[in-house]
C-alpha cells in the first residue's frame, strides 16, 4: 500500500522539490526558519500558511474531480462563509458560533450544488457556476455592502495563531487532508468515488448509491470551502465579500491537475493535490522574494505552471519522438520519412477506433 | 456491380467485428443490410464511409479499388450516408443546409438568393413543397431526412447509404421517404438499406443480405424470400442437430421446482407490455425475439434500471420492490447489460475492484473489504471463471470482451444472487469463451440460482434454457418449454403476425 502512495505522488514531490530549489537559488534565504516568540517564521513557514486556503479548496476539489465533476463555486463560498463567521462574531455569538454557523453554511452551499447536479442533472460546471456568480450577491447581502470587522481573539486565531509553533492555518489543512485521505482508503469511499466517475451508469447498475455519493462529495467540497472561508476572515479580522476567495476556485483546480488528477474522473490522490498546492503558493511567494517587478508575476507563474503540466504530460514522450523526427527532417535535406514519426500515427488509430 | 465488396475484415481488440464479408451492390437496386445488433452492420457501413480503416479485404467502386480515408472521402468517391439521427443542423435554413460548405459566392459573401435556387433545384424531383429558406428544424423528421437525402445524392450520386432512416417516422412518413428512394433508385442510384423493420425491408428492397457474428450469412432476392426464412437466417440454426442432444441436459422438470419468484402484470408503457413470469429454482430462462422487441426492456424493468408501472412483483414471503437496482439486489438480483463497456464495467478499476464492487456497494461504504479479502474473492473467480488477466490488478479496460464479460459475470456471482439476469451474455466475444460461458450457466444453476437469458442467437437459447418466452412488438407473446423449444417453433412465434399466434402460454 505505502509503496504505492509514494509512487504516486513521487513526480509532485520532485516538482515541489525542484521550485524550492529554484527559489532558494534566486533568494538564499528561503528555506531559513526562526523561532521568534514560540512560533516559527521563515519564508517556507510562510508559504506553508499562505497555501492554506488553495491546499483546502483543492482538498474538496479533488473528490469533485474525481466523480468527473468540477465545482466552481468554492472562491464565493469563502466569501459567504467569511461574512457568516464576521456576521454571527458581530452578533455576539462568539468564535464558536461563529465556526458552527460558516461550516454550515458551506454544507448548505454544497448540499444545493449537489443537488443540483446529481439530483436534477445540470452538468457540473454550470451547475457550481450558478453559485459562483450569485453567491458573491448573498455574501454582499450579509456584509450589507461594507467590509465586516470585528476583534475576536479566538476566531483571529484560525487564521493568525500558532500551535506548537507551527501555524494554525498550516495544520488545519494539514489535518484535514490527512482525515480527508484517510476516510477515502480506510473506507470504501475512495472506491465508490472513482467507480462513479469513471463509469457512473455501470457503478448505478452494480448497486453504487450515485446520487448520495455525489451530494456528499460537493458537500465535502463546501466544508472544505468554508474551512479557507474561516481562515482567510480570520487572517484579515474582517471578511470582504467582492474579494474574499476571488479566482482562488481556479487555483484549487490547477492544484488538482498539478496533483497529476484527471479532470475526466476516476483516479485520484489528495496528497498529490495537496502538494499542488503548495507548489502554486511556493512560485507565488518565490516569484515576491526573488523581487520581480510585480507586473511580471502572473506571466513568470504561468510560465512554471505549463512548464510543469507539459512535464507531467503522459504524452511527452510520444511529443518528443514527434519533434525529434521534425528536427531531424529538416535538418536532413531529403524528406526521408523517419522511423519514429509515422510510427506515432498508426499506434494511436486503434486506441481511438475503439473507443468510438 | 456497382460497388463490391470481397473479404471484408475488421477486428477490434478482444473481437473480430468482419470476418471476410463479400457484399455487392447493382445501380438501381436498393438492397438491405439485416442482422442483430454487433452482427457487423455498422462496421461494414464505416468500413465504407472511411469512417473506419479495413484490416483486410477489397472495396471496389465502379471497378475502381478505393479505400475512403474519411467521410468527405468517401463523399467524393460517390458514397453518401444518411444516418437514422440526422446529422444536418436544425438552427440553419434549409438551403444553408443544403449548400453547407460549397455555398455560392458573391464577392466573398454568400449570394442567398443563389443559395435558395440552388437549394430549389436539388430538391427537385423528391415531391417536397417546402420553404428552403426556413430552419431546417421547423421541418417534421420526414422532411428533414429526406433533404439529408437530397444532399446526399447531390453530393455523392452513386451509392447512398441509408442507416436506419425510418427509425423514428410514422407509417405515413415511412412511405413517403419509400417513394423517394424508389425514384432514386430508377435514376441508377444503388441504395443500401439498413433496418430492422422486416416489413419494410420486404416492401421496398430488391435484395439483402444478412450478417451475423461478423459473417455474411446469405444474400438472397427479396420477392424468392418468405419470413421465416430470413428470421431463421438472421438467429441461426446450423447447429440445431448438435444442440437437441444437449438440450437433454437441462432439466425438463424445472416448472415442477418450488417457485422462486412471481412476477404479475409487470410492465411500463414504451418499455414492455405488461406481463406474467413465473420463475423457479434453479431454472433457466430464455428470451427470444428480435431486437426492438422488449428482451432488453424486460430485464431491465425486473433489475429497476426502468421502474414497473403496473403489476407485482413476490416471492414466498411477500411483495419485492423493485423500482431501483439497488432495491433489486437488495432481493437479491444481479443484472450483466448487454452494453458491457458503457453499462457494466468500469475500465479504469482493476479486476479485483470490479468484482469486489457490487459487493461492497451492499455492504456500505463504512465497512470496507479488506484489501486481501478482496483480492482472494477476485483470485477465486479469475480461477474459477477462467479469467485471463496477467493479474488481478490490471484495469479492466485492457482485457478483451470475453474476460471483461466474465469478470461482470463473476461480480454478480460474488453476491451469490438467487436471479440472475444476463442481457446477451455472449455477444461480441471470441468462440472458446463463448461456449465456457454457456457451460458456466448450466454450472450455476445447479445451486438453485435461478438464470435469465437473453439472446438473439437461438441456438444459445435452446442450449441452455428450459423455457423460453418469445417476445414481438414489445409483448411477451408466446412461452414453449422443455421439447418444444426448437428454432422452428421460436421462429414461426417470432414471425406469426398480429392474431395468428403462436402457442400461448401463461406469458400471452
Amino acid at each position: 500500500m505505502m509503496p504505492r502512495t509514494l509512487s504516486r505522488i513521487l513526480p509532485q514531490a520532485l516538482t515541489l522539490l525542484a521550485v524550492v530549489a529554484l527559489v532558494s537559488a534566486v533568494f538564499p534565504g528561503f528555506l531559513d526558519v526562526d523561532l521568534v516568540n514560540g512560533r516559527l517564521v521563515g519564508p517556507a513557514v510562510d508559504v506553508v500558511k499562505r497555501g492554506a486556503p488553495v491546499a483546502l479548496l483543492a482538498v474538496g476539489m479533488t473528490l469533485v474531480i474525481a466523480t468527473r465533476g468540477i465545482d466552481l463555486s468554492v472562491g464565493t463560498v469563502m466569501a459567504i462563509t467569511g461574512a457568516v463567521a464576521a456576521w454571527t462574531i458581530g452578533a455576539g455569538w462568539g468564535w464558536g458560533g461563529a465556526v458552527a454557523l460558516a461550516l454550515a453554511a458551506g454544507l448548505a452551499a454544497g448540499l444545493w450544488n449537489g443537488c443540483l447536479v446529481a439530483v436534477i442533472g445540470i452538468q457540473p460546471i454550470v451547475a457550481t457556476l450558478i453559485l459562483m456568480t450569485a453567491g458573491r450577491g448573498i455574501a454582499q447581502l450579509i456584509t450589507e455592502g461594507r467590509i465586516l470587522t470585528f476583534n475576536d481573539a479566538a476566531f483571529a486565531w484560525f487564521g493568525s495563531g500558532s500551535l506548537l509553533g507551527v501555524p494554525v492555518p498550516a495544520v488545519l489543512w494539514l489535518l484535514t487532508a490527512i482525515l480527508v485521505a484517510q476516510l477515502m482508503r480506510r473506507t470504501a469511499l475512495g472506491l465508490l468515488v472513482e467507480a462513479v466517475g469513471i463509469n457512473r451508469r455501470a457503478s448505478a447498475l452494480a448497486g453504487v448509491n450515485a446520487r448520495v455519493l455525489l451530494i456528499a462529495v460537493y458537500m465535502a467540497s463546501g466544508l472544505c470551502a468554508a474551512l479557507a472561508g474561516i481562515v482567510a476572515t480570520a487572517d484579515i479580522r474582517g471578511a470582504d465579500a467582492n474579494n474574499a476567495g476571488l479566482w482562488l476556485e481556479l487555483d484549487a483546480i490547477l492544484a488538482v491537475v498539478i496533483g497529476g488528477n484527471s479532470l475526466m474522473g476516476g483516479r485520484f490522490s489528495v496528497a498529490a493535490s495537496v502538494l499542488g498546492a503548495l507548489i502554486i503558493q511556493t512560485i507565488d511567494t518565490g516569484i515576491l522574494l526573488a523581487g520581480f517587478p510585480s507586473e511580471y508575476n502572473l506571466v513568470i507563474k504561468a510560465a512554471l505552471v505549463l512548464v510543469i503540466l507539459v512535464l507531467q504530460s503522459p504524452n511527452l514522450g510520444a511529443h518528443w519522438h514527434f519533434l525529434r523526427s521534425q528536427m531531424r527532417r529538416r535538418a536532413e535535406p531529403a524528406p526521408a520519412a523517419s522511423p519514429q514519426g509515422p510510427g506515432a500515427q498508426p499506434r494511436t488509430t486503434p486506441a481511438e477506433e475503439a473507443r468510438r | 456491380m456497382l460497388l463490391t465488396i470481397r473479404g471484408l475484415s475488421k477486428g477490434f481488440p478482444g473481437t473480430k467485428a468482419l470476418d471476410g464479408v463479400d457484399f455487392d451492390l447493382a445501380a438501381g437496386e436498393v438492397h438491405a443490410l439485416l442482422g442483430e445488433n454487433g452482427a457487423g452492420k455498422s462496421t461494414l457501413i464505416k468500413c465504407l464511409t472511411g469512417a473506419y480503416r479495413r484490416d483486410g479485404g477489397e472495396i471496389t467502386l465502379d471497378g475502381q479499388p478505393i479505400s475512403p480515408g474519411s467521410t468527405s472521402e468517401a463523399q467524393d468517391l460517390g458514397i453518401g450516408t444518411v444516418y437514422q439521427e440526422v446529422n444536418l443542423l436544425p438552427n440553419l435554413t434549409v438551403a444553408q443546409n443544403l449548400t453547407f460548405g460549397r455555398e455560392p459566392r458573391r464577392f466573398g459573401m454568400v449570394d442567398g438568393r443563389a443559395q435558395r435556387a440552388e437549394a430549389r433545384r436539388m430538391l427537385e424531383g423528391y415531391g417536397l413543397d417546402i420553404d428552403v429558406g426556413r430552419d431546417l428544424g421547423t421541418y417534421s423528421v420526414a422532411v428533414r431526412q429526406i433533404v439529408a437525402i437530397a444532399r446526399a445524392v447531390a453530393l455523392s450520386g452513386k451509392v447512398l447509404i441509408l442507416d436506419e432512416p425510418t427509425a423514428s417516422l410514422d407509417a405515413a412518413e415511412t412511405a413517403m421517404l419509400f417513394d423517394v428512394v424508389r425514384g432514386l433508385r430508377d435514376r441508377g442510384l444503388g441504395i443500401v438499406f439498413v433496418s430492422h423493420f422486416l416489413d419494410q425491408v420486404f416492401d421496398l428492397t430488391d435484395r439483402l443480405t444478412v450478417l451475423r457474428n461478423g459473417r455474411k450469412v446469405a444474400t438472397e432476392v427479396t420477392a424468392e424470400l418468405d419470413r421465416l426464412r430470413l428470421i431463421e437466417h438472421m438467429l441461426g440454426h446450423e447447429l440445431e442437430a448438435a444442440e437437441r442432444a444437449e438440450h437433454a441436459l437441462t432439466d425438463p422438470q424445472a416448472t415442477t421446482r418450488p417457485e422462486l419468484l412471481r412476477f404479475a402484470g409487470f410492465g411500463r408503457p414504451g418499455h414492455v407490455a405488461p406481463f406474467d413470469l413465473t420463475v423457479h429454482e434453479g431454472e433457466v430462462i430464455g428470451l427470444a425475439g428480435l431486437l426492438g422487441s422488449g428482451r432488453t426492456e424486460t430485464a431491465e424493468l425486473m433489475f429497476g434500471a426502468h421502474a414497473a408501472q403496473s403489476g407485482t412483483a413476490r416471492d414466498a414471503r411477500g411483495d419485492v420492490p423493485l423500482a431501483t437496482p439497488r432495491e433489486a439486489i437488495a432481493a437479491g438480483f444481479g443484472f450483466a447489460p448487454e452494453d458491457r463497456k458503457t453499462d457494466g464495467i468500469v475500465a479504469d478499476l482493476s479486476v479485483r475492484e470490479n468484482i469486489a464492487l457490487a459487493l461492497q456497494a451492499r455492504r456500505g461504504w463504512a465497512r470496507p473489504i479488506p484489501r486481501a479479502e478482496q483480492a482472494r474473492l477476485a483470485e477465486e473467480y479469475i480461477r474459477r471463471l477462467d479469467i485471463r488477466t496477467s493479474d488481478a490488478d490490471k484495469a479492466v479496460g485492457d482485457l478483451s470482451g470475453g474476460n471483461q464479460q466474465k469478470v461482470v459475470l463473476a461480480r454478480w456471482l460474488a453476491m451469490n444472487p438467487r436471479f440472475l439476469i444476463l442481457d446477451e451474455p455472449t455477444r461480441g466475444i471470441d468462440v472458446g469463451a463463448h461456449a465456457e460461458i454457456l457451460r458456466l450457466i448450466h454450472e450455476i444453476t445447479e445451486g438453485g440460482m435461478a438464470i435469465l437469458v437473453i439472446s438473439s442467437e437461438l441456438d444459445e437459447l435452446i442450449a441452455v434454457a428450459g423455457r423460453v418466452i418469445v417476445l414481438r412488438d414489445r409483448a411477451h407473446v408466446a412461452q414453449l418449454i422443455g421439447a418444444e423449444i426448437t428454432t422452428d417453433r421460436i421462429v414461426q412465434a417470432i414471425a406469426a403476425s398480429h392474431g395468428t399466434d403462436a402457442p400461448e402460454g401463461e406469458a400471452a
